[in-house]
């Protein structure tokens, strides 16, 4: 049996809040959402680094909560909220996250970034105050090859100090 | 909250060395390209989708050894959505990244070297497609016996994995005497005989590798790919597609992580570029990480043999080493690799007399290439163990024996290496200081136990891969008349910086700053060659070509402003975005007005800067070249341990460490790479091993890879990661620019043998291979309770017909850098111009 292309297979529809804006996507069923993100949604800064769950690089926002996006069947997401590396930014400003990872050596080769800072958003968006232990626990499930890890935790410490220095000055 | 406390204070820098007039270079800077990074927007190779873009697929050899008797790809090519389906008679050139080690093909054409060889290409419309059209390609096959391992290939010369190297399935030996030995041996008081053994490893990039090709509006072909070479993948493409390498271009998409493991021209890219040409449309290849771990081209296991003479009071008399290095089923980097088994033994320590044999086997098992550290890791680890032991049995303190022999800037070694400024001594004296080790050596409880080990490593390869008199890097700059800056280079940014540091570079000199500077790098269209993001040349190299191009631009507005301001040209000074007489305030001009006065007069600004090394190496004798530098960087670590006695669980607690690096261009990015470099020699003295097994006879009895997988490969998370204390020992090399010397390698190569030495002195057992496993603590300390030798690690070298060697008296001997045992080759032809090139 031959596959059919990709455009008759598309049968299968969501619905999604993809990065605060409401997203219809039409897509083959067997899908992945790291794959309709990539492939049918044009959103590429969540990467894919081992198809199985291992690496951590295409980590997404699922309802406030990290998933794996390769682990997830797109199908499962109807009518949810994802937050990839693409909504970080806001009135083309950088999250503090962002800045962070730029100014303390967090990205490398930039593969993991993505994930690894959504990653990191999702435990502050839970924790505004983690401490180093819980930092390093939360992003166990991210592999980074560059870094050693170290200027990782850098950039989220210097984030928290970052966002409550912003959260007080807008009280 | 973190706490002040919490955070480990990391990377202080000598404060009287800083104290200098540079603005951009030396400051922790956000790199030129972070902006990107942290927004998820590169587009790396396998997030490129272009119109009509059609997917390949590779069928993979199921056997470690087999002749290909005949091939039917007829069902295949009918299946529907199926475009093509490429064999090895369809592009059957032998290519490889040596011009000595010719010994690939795209895809297989009568024989299979290792699973994983690719031995038939579809592209269909769909990646799907060709996954199932694989299933369709009928491949007869002669199963050969399998070659598993070094020891097996030197017993079983037949059948052979290749018809050229040495003889049977010996890839390469080497052999050299840099003195007798003998002598140094029969002047010694002690005489040290270890073996070792160094695990493979992989560089597990985040990255899978993935290519598009695609034929141009013109006919030429464009390669998009994840590459640290550009260059040499170019001259490969011209090879074996046939095609001058004018009608190119190859593109280095922002790559997710080298580590040397995108450094050889790789089979897909040679086979989506043939595709692209022939179905005159895109063709797209991602490969599985499990295609990864069968690519390879990653860490060699090494087997030593360390055989040294020492004096009482610690000087070394003599060192005689053999390697035995298994190379897999192709040549890869493996003859340079070989080389530097045993290169590099001579540049940390001052060694009078030195004989080094290696031997390289072809096994049937993915190529070994290079990965961090080249060829080095392995025989450092060997030596730094032995230190530890030659210290221990001496009753001198491991830093104190490293101090007495440490090598001397400038020295010239015994093979003939020219080394440059050298840090070790301060790298030493640092480390010591900074992680207590005087109060901590042979005093912790038992289970607790501190390491030292130092290292070496080159700033760039002295040579290119293949023979020629051109530059290693060239770069061009473009000033624009609103004050932009354009640079052109060759080089390939994989995550290291080099888009930023040759920014800060021509920023410093120019006055201006990084911002106002676009990089266009790893295009061989726009950019002048460089060889590569290898052998961490790229900083100094193009660093020096760098300062070259902005310099001549320097001088030519210089010139201008000088007449304009009517002040002697060399009385200003270029900073903040502008061009003035720091004596006279009135006296200045932006950097755009200095642009406009200059294109005026000159026309176009635009200059170019190259980069030589040292043209004529002291090292005169064949196979001198490999370990030529510029110069080299020195490193010493001191690890901290915890060992459970009862599990042999094995901890690392701290880590210090210091960087002879002559000056860190941007702090933040250099302690990034000496931290990488940590991370990564924990993850090989640790857990991290490329092995393989038999499947069960009633299955295929195949050769196959562990671990294909992240799960399964172990390596350390961000939770296995301990603290870093680093140092940089700043004294700038005149050979650098700026005084940069390397930072990407070299501070990994101390950490295994500091971890084996740190178990030493916590429960007192030597583990003399990679990695130290826990299995492999609680054996030792079995032995040891035994009573007997409280070691683990090889008990065996097998006896190797080594050649004569090549024997070159060193220059405290009066050598002059040739052998004097060699036979006189033919003059090489005055100006070889490359074929490809001349086209």
């Amino acid at each position: 049996m031959a596959t059919q292309p990709v455009e008759a297979q598309k049968t299968a529809h969501i619905r999604i809040d993809l990065n605060g804006e409401m997203t219809d996507v039409s897509f083959a069923p067997y899908k992945t959402l790291l794959e309709v993100l990539r492939e049918d949604l044009g959103h590429t800064g969540t990467k894919h680094g081992c198809e199985l769950g291992e690496c951590g690089a295409c980590a997404v926002i699922l309802d406030g909560k990290p998933v794996l996006s390769c682990l997830v069947l797109a199908q499962e997401c109807d009518g949810r909220k994802v937050v990839t590396i693409e909504g970080l930014t806001a009135d083309g400003q950088l999250h503090p996250l962002q800045e962070a990872f730029g100014d303390h050596g967090g990205s490398q080769c930039g593969y993991c970034t993505p994930g690894m800072i959504v990653t990191a958003k999702a435990l502050l968006d839970q924790n505004p105050n983690p401490t180093h232990e819980q930092i390093r626990e939360a992003l166990s499930g991210n592999l980074c090859r560059c870094t050693g890890y170290l200027q990782i935790f850098d950039a989220v410490e210097n984030a928290i100090v970052e966002i409550s220095k912003r959260n007080a000055a807008a009280k | 909250m973190p706490r002040e406390k919490d955070l480990p204070k990391r990377a202080s820098r000598d404060p009287k060395r800083s104290g200098d007039d540079l603005r951009v270079i030396g400051a922790a800077r956000r790199r030129v390209d972070s902006r990107g990074k942290v927004t998820g927007q590169p587009i790396y190779a396998d997030d490129i989708s272009l119109p009509r873009m059609a997917h390949c697929k590779l069928l993979r050899s199921p056997h470690p050894h087999a002749r290909i008797r005949s091939i039917d790809t007829s069902r295949a090519s009918a299946h529907p959505g199926v475009y093509l389906v490429l064999t090895g008679k369809d592009m059957p050139i032998e290519y490889g990244i040596l011009p000595v080690s010719q010994d690939e093909t795209a895809l297989a054409t009568d024989h299979v070297r290792h699973v994983g060889d690719p031995v038939a290409a579809v592209i269909a419309r769909e990646e799907l497609t060709a996954f199932e059209a694989l299933d369709l390609i009928d491949v007869d096959y002669e199963v050969l016996a399998t070659i598993s391992s070094p020891e097996e290939a030197l017993a079983t010369p037949e059948p052979r994995l290749h018809t050229y190297g040495e003889e049977g399935n010996i890839h390469k030996r080497v052999s050299f005497e840099f003195g007798d030995v003998n002598v140094g041996f029969a002047e010694a008081d002690e005489v040290f005989e270890d073996l070792f053994f160094y695990q493979g490893s992989t560089h597990l990039a985040m990255e899978q590798h993935a290519s598009v090709a695609a034929k141009d509006r013109d006919g030429k072909l464009t390669l998009w790919t994840s590459t640290q070479v550009p260059h040499y993948l170019h001259r490969s493409l011209a090879k074996v597609l046939g095609m001058p390498t004018g009608h190119i271009r190859v593109i280095a998409t922002p790559c997710g992580g080298g580590f040397g493991g995108k450094s050889d021209p790789m089979n897909h890219e040679l086979i989506v570029s043939k595709a692209a040409l022939m179905l005159d449309r895109p063709v797209k290849i991602s490969l599985t990480r499990e295609e990864v771990f069968y690519c390879h081209r990653g860490r060699h296991p090494v087997l030593m043999k360390f055989k040294a003479g020492v004096k009482k009071d610690g000087t070394l008399t003599a060192l005689d080493l053999q390697t035995l290095v298994d190379g897999g089923g192709y040549g890869s980097f493996g003859v340079a690799s070989t080389f530097y088994t045993g290169a590099l033994q001579t540049t940390a320590y001052h060694l009078p007399r030195y004989k080094f044999r290696a031997c390289r086997t072809f096994t049937n098992k993915p190529p070994c290439g290079p990965k961090r550290g080249h060829g080095t890791p392995q025989p450092r680890f060997g030596q730094e163990v032995q230190m530890d032991k030659i210290a221990e049995r001496l009753n001198i303190d491991p830093a104190e024996l490293r101090l007495r022999t440490a090598v001397k800037p400038n020295e010239l070694t015994a093979n003939f290496l020219q080394l440059g400024t050298v840090g070790l001594s301060e790298c030493i004296e640092r480390v010591v200081a900074m992680s207590g080790w005087k109060d901590k050596f042979r005093k912790l409880p038992e289970g607790r136990g501190v390491g030292l080990a130092c290292s070496c490593y080159l700033t760039g390869a002295g040579l290119s891969i293949y023979w020629n008199q051109m530059p290693h890097s060239g770069i061009l700059l473009k000033l624009d008349r609103g004050g932009g800056v354009t640079l052109q280079a060759g080089t390939t940014e994989i995550g290291q910086g080099s888009d930023d540091v040759l920014s800060a570079i021509v920023a410093e000199i120019l006055g201006i700053n990084t911002a106002d500077i676009r990089v266009y790098s790893g295009d061989t269209d726009l950019g002048p060659v460089d060889l590569g993001s290898y052998s961490s040349r790229v900083t100094l190299m193009a660093g020096n070509a760098a300062v070259q191009a902005a310099e001549r631009a320097k001088a030519m507005l210089a010139e201008v402003v000088a007449e304009r301001l009517e002040v002697p040209p060399e009385y200003l000074v270029f900073a903040n975005n502008h061009v003035f007489d720091p004596g006279a305030a009135e006296k200045k001009l932006t950097f755009p007005e200095a642009i406009c006065l200059a294109e005026a007069k000159f026309g176009t600004i635009g200059t170019a800067g190259s980069y030589w090394p040292p043209k004529m190496p002291a090292a005169k004798y064949k196979g001198g070249g490999v370990g030529t530098s510029p110069t080299y960087t020195y490193s010493a670590a001191i690890v901290e341990v915890e060992v459970d006695p009862n599990t042999g669980w094995l901890r690392v607690v701290n880590v210090w460490n210091t960087h002879d690096l002559g000056r860190a261009l941007n702090p933040t990015l250099a302690l990034g790479q000496v931290e990488g470099s940590i991370y990564m020699g924990l993850g090989e003295a640790l857990m991290e091993e490329q092995d393989f097994r038999r499947l069960p006879k009633k299955l295929s009895h195949a050769l196959v890879h562990k671990a294909p997988s992240m799960l399964d490969y172990k390596s350390l998370t961000s939770l296995d990661m301990p603290p870093v204390y680093t140092e940089f020992v700043e004294g700038p090399d005149p050979r650098g620019p700026f005084g940069a010397k390397e930072v990407g390698q070299g501070p990994m190569l101390p950490i295994a043998p500091a971890v084996a030495n740190a178990v030493f002195d916590a429960v007192g057992v030597r583990i003399d291979e990679v990695p130290i496993t826990p299995e492999k603590i609680l054996k030792a300390l079995a032995e040891k309770k035994a009573g007997r030798a409280p070691r683990f690690g090889p008990k065996h070298f097998p006896q190797i017909q080594w050649p004569e060697p090549l024997r070159v008296p060193p220059p405290w001997e009066g050598g002059d850098g040739r052998a004097i045992n060699d036979t006189p080759k033919p003059p090489k032809p005055a100006a070889k111009v490359e074929k490809v090139l001349s086209r």
